[in-house]
């Protein structure tokens, strides 16, 4: 198997772990930067909308380098998405499968499933809960709480920060109560 | 004035004063490529890891996070150990967390749009990344919470 072969392969979690955790310390020693990816929106909100807001009013052009970041991210996804593409359908846990067919979402051939998330489904309560009540969600929680997986479960805990602890099982209890308990009612809808 | 105003993620006391020149800032877009790359390669924003994590169906998200966070601490501790400076010879800064309740109630809820969207913020990108154009609204609506939150922030519990 030649190497772009073997990348293009779903990459295991022993692999993609390690170099997530490399970010801290490179970001670090490369500018004296604090890895987290939520205060991009804010800074976003700083720069297009501060509308004399005080949590608005700082020197966003200083932490300019976490939009760059985020820019970077989002060519990352696009060059991964057209030259390094997995050409196999995207394998999912069988249990999971059986139960998101009830719900009628049937193709797993994207990341983001396209049955629930599509300009057409927007138009449709469900669609609407699923992207942008479930994007205000993020953008709400995760500036109140201080920072995302990021800047809390990655940074934090990589500085031994308490409170990131905290935010961090907060995130998974919150996680675990709507998948369990609340999406199948949304899914259903 | 509140604290957190000069707590932002990053602004460390002694970090970097001086701002970026924008070629200084291309680094981190290729640090950013780098990472977009992994989190597609990873499926890490494929909303069906997501799904299975919090359905406990798969060990990959749990693993991804966990290596994530052993390397980062191991590489912190390393950082702080051995004083190791930033290529520009400053001291490596990194701001303490304060606690404080937002992180429950905040956590709670990032938690909730985190099941629904089955995207953190860095996700979001790379989905847009990819081609799932729709994300842009999910992306703005976040960019939305947060604004609503910067209004609110006063009258919440903290």
């Amino acid at each position: 198997m030649s190497i772009l072969e073997i990348i293009k392969e779903p990459w295991p979690w022993y692999v993609a772990g390690p170099l997530i955790g490399l970010t801290v310390p490179i970001l670090l020693i490369i500018g004296n930067k604090s890895f987290g990816i939520s205060s991009s929106l804010r800074h976003i909100c700083a720069a297009c909308i501060p509308a004399n807001i005080s949590f608005f009013k700082y020197d966003w052009k200083k932490e300019s380098w976490n939009l760059f970041f985020v820019l970077g991210i989002f060519f990352g996804g696009f060059i991964a998405a057209h030259f390094l593409s997995n050409p196999n359908p995207v394998e999912i846990a069988p249990e999971l499968s059986e139960k998101l067919a009830t719900y009628g979402i049937t193709d797993h051939s994207g990341l983001v499933p396209a049955q629930l998330f599509s300009w057409e489904s927007l138009l449709t309560l469900r669609g609407f809960i699923m992207i942008v009540v479930g994007g205000f969600l993020v953008g709400f929680g995760t500036r109140y709480a201080g920072g995302c997986t990021s800047g809390h479960a990655i940074m934090g805990l990589s500085n031994l920060q308490w409170p990131s602890l905290v935010a961090t099982i907060c995130f998974m209890i919150g996680g675990f109560v709507m998948a369990l308990l609340i999406l199948p009612y949304i899914l259903s809808l | 004035m509140s604290l957190e105003n000069k707590n932002i993620d990053g602004e460390g006391i002694n970090a970097s004063q001086k701002k970026e020149t924008a070629l200084a800032n291309l680094k981190y877009l290729i640090v950013g490529i780098f990472f977009g790359i992994v989190f597609v390669k990873a499926e890490i924003i494929s909303w069906f890891r997501i799904q299975e994590m919090f359905n406990l169906e798969s060990f990959h998200m749990y693993g991804v996070i966990g290596c994530a966070v052993a390397v980062g601490l191991i590489s912190v501790q390393l950082i702080k150990k051995f004083n190791i400076k930033t290529l520009d010879g400053e001291k490596i800064e990194i701001q303490p967390k304060t606690f404080n309740k937002g992180q429950i109630y905040g956590g709670l809820l990032f938690g909730f749009g985190w099941a629904i969207t089955g995207a953190c913020p860095g996700p979001l990108f790379a989905q847009i990344g990819t081609g799932a154009t729709v994300i842009v609204v999910t992306l703005v609506s976040a960019i939305a919470g947060t604004w609503v939150y910067g209004l609110i922030k006063d009258k919440l519990p903290h």
